[in-house]
């Protein structure tokens, strides 16, 4: 069925854009991630331009999320002090990368700046969890002792003052990183155009140690805020978002969304990370063969300004 | 005095109108199916007819054949080209050319190969065929039409026409009679938004004898007109109603599926 898309200017197959919706949804619900990294290049290859793109697909990201956090606040598996915590940071990280990402567009380049930092974020990241969740899987198969807290993480962060108590994830820890942490995601988010999230859980488990119960609902309410406030900021700078998408993306994707985050429960902590690596690190390649191999076409048309 | 000056003066510039305007043997009359495309939900593009006649009088010359050129040309806008270069091993955008007020759409139909039409000289003056058509580019502080096999122009109308927004037919112009013709005019999908401008030259032994124009929009109503205007008008409200529809859909789906 086709549906024309009053932003987008373009028709659009309302069943192949709820499935994308719905598998997106799913991966982001299961890891409590905003998806936005496989959303947006998904879009992209539909034919809707880039930038009408990212604008609908953080709205999309809100309503997944948001669906996720309900679903995760009701298992009790959310820390609000700590999500609190991580937006105290995040917002100011927003906010100065916003003003890098205008100080970088005014420089030029900007495209390959965001390309090759997703390559480098992706694949490092990526790299990392899947290392990770091979040697825990390794490690259980052995019948090794399998534990989110490994005895002797006492590193120098744990000693750093201002110390707080987070109840819900039982851990007790210095505001300070927690804060840095949030300011990273905001100024990433605000510059790659992307909630975090998949940057957010790996930091939260292997830096602050929280444990994975409480790590997924908790990224999820920061997704969830920075991604409103993307919207918002879009609709008003860029006039850009396209509502009738972001709902056929929502819908699609809040149900997604539901059944990733029951999936998501029934996996085992460590496959999960391995799963999710595998997953970052497979779309982190993807960008950077896109980088490296001869283009189809070295030329691209794109419109800078309509009138008339 | 000065009254009978002007007066002169004014018969004057009549008699100079009159002497430069050759004596018209030739008239066209044409008409579009559709002056007003509207673009619905279920909108997958269209396809548009023009037909027209060649009306002659007295002084037209008997046994005339006919040769005829119709340029269909979208809302305008500036459009950029980017060329990638390999650069430390990685695919670069390197250089780039700004195509100044562009048509965004833009279609040439004629009923036989521009070249046995008229002459290079009359086709380069006349902009017959997409190598003709005046695309003006920045290049650096210039402003100018570069030859048709400019890399940058080239890519430009080859990646347009690959869109089906640029195309050249030189038999999409049939003449039903010696006088009567028609032609199809195809609405892409993705064709853009305005109004659209169409020029219909009649040419005689290379020559142009007869030039008219017509107009169709392409207009957005409704439900799509609406959401498109509020968009714009109003991007905080807009903004606010996508956030709250976002929450409103991710509240109303942990209700429909809650597991109790």
């Amino acid at each position: 069925m086709q549906l024309y898309l009053p932003i987008a200017d373009i028709p659009v197959n309302v069943f192949l854009i709820l499935a994308m919706g719905a598998a997106v949804g799913f991966v982001s619900g299961m890891f409590g991630i905003g998806g936005g990294f496989l959303m947006t290049p998904l879009l992209i290859f539909v034919g809707i331009a880039p930038a009408v793109a990212v604008a609908s697909v953080a709205s999309h990201i809100a309503a997944s999320s948001f669906s996720g956090a309900i679903s995760y606040w009701r298992r009790r598996a959310i820390d609000p002090v700590l999500a609190v915590v991580l937006l105290s940071g995040g917002s100011l990280g927003t906010a100065l990368g916003v003003w890098t990402f205008t100080l970088l567009r005014s420089l030029g380049q900007l495209d390959l700046m965001i390309a090759t930092s997703y390559v480098i974020l992706l694949t490092t990241v990526g790299g990392l969890m899947f290392w990770e969740g091979l040697r825990a899987l390794l490690r259980a198969r052995r019948g090794g002792p399998v534990t989110t807290r490994r005895p002797g993480s006492h590193v120098w962060i744990h000693g750093l003052p201002l110390k707080m108590r987070f109840k819900r994830s039982k851990i007790y820890l210095s505001v300070i990183p927690v804060v840095v942490i949030g300011l990273l995601i905001g100024f990433i988010g605000a510059v790659m155009g992307i909630g975090g999230g998949f940057i957010l859980v790996p930091l939260l488990i292997y830096v602050l140690r929280v444990p994975t119960s409480t790590v997924i609902g908790t990224s999820m309410v920061l997704t969830l805020v920075t991604m409103v406030f993307a919207t918002m900021l879009h609709a008003v700078t860029n006039h850009l978002v396209d509502a009738v998408l972001a709902l056929i993306l929502m819908v699609g994707g809040v149900t997604g969304a539901q059944f990733g985050a029951r999936a998501g429960q029934k996996i085992r902590g460590e496959h999960l990370r391995l799963l999710l690596g595998l997953l970052v690190l497979a779309v982190g390649i993807r960008f950077a063969v896109e980088l490296v191999i001869r283009p189809e076409d070295l030329f691209t048309v794109r419109e800078t300004g309509v009138t008339g | 005095m000065t009254a009978r000056l002007a007066r002169t003066l004014g018969w004057l510039a009549l008699a100079a109108v009159l002497a430069a305007s050759p004596v018209r043997a030739e008239r066209l009359i044409v008409s579009v199916s559709n002056h007003r495309v509207t673009v619905t939900p279920n909108y997958s593009g269209e396809e548009l007819v023009l037909f027209g006649s060649v009306e002659k009088d007295a002084s037209t010359p008997a046994n005339r054949t006919y040769d005829l050129v119709v340029t269909v040309a979208g809302p305008r806008a500036d459009m950029v080209t980017r060329r990638k270069e390999r650069r430390f091993g990685i695919w670069i955008n390197t250089d780039s050319r700004q195509f100044l007020q562009v048509p965004t759409y833009l279609a040439l139909f004629s009923n036989r190969p521009f070249d046995a039409i008229a002459s290079p000289e009359v086709q380069r003056r006349q902009q017959l065929g997409l190598n003709n058509v005046l695309l003006t580019q920045r290049v650096g502080p210039d402003y100018a039409d570069v030859v048709p096999d400019d890399a940058f122009r080239s890519a430009f109308v080859r990646l347009r026409k690959q869109h089906g927004l640029y195309r050249e037919e030189t038999s999409a112009v049939t003449f039903l009679t010696p006088t009567l013709f028609r032609t199809g005019i195809p609405l892409p999908a993705e064709v853009p938004i305005g109004l659209y401008n169409v020029e219909i030259k009649l040419f005689a032994e290379g020559a142009l004898v007869a030039k008219t124009d017509t107009a169709f929009e392409i207009v957005k109503v409704g439900f799509e007109q609406f959401v498109a205007t509020t968009a714009r008008q109003n991007g905080f409200v807009y903004g606010l109603v996508t956030a709250f529809m976002a929450l409103m859909t991710g509240w109303m789906a942990s209700i429909v599926f809650r597991k109790d």
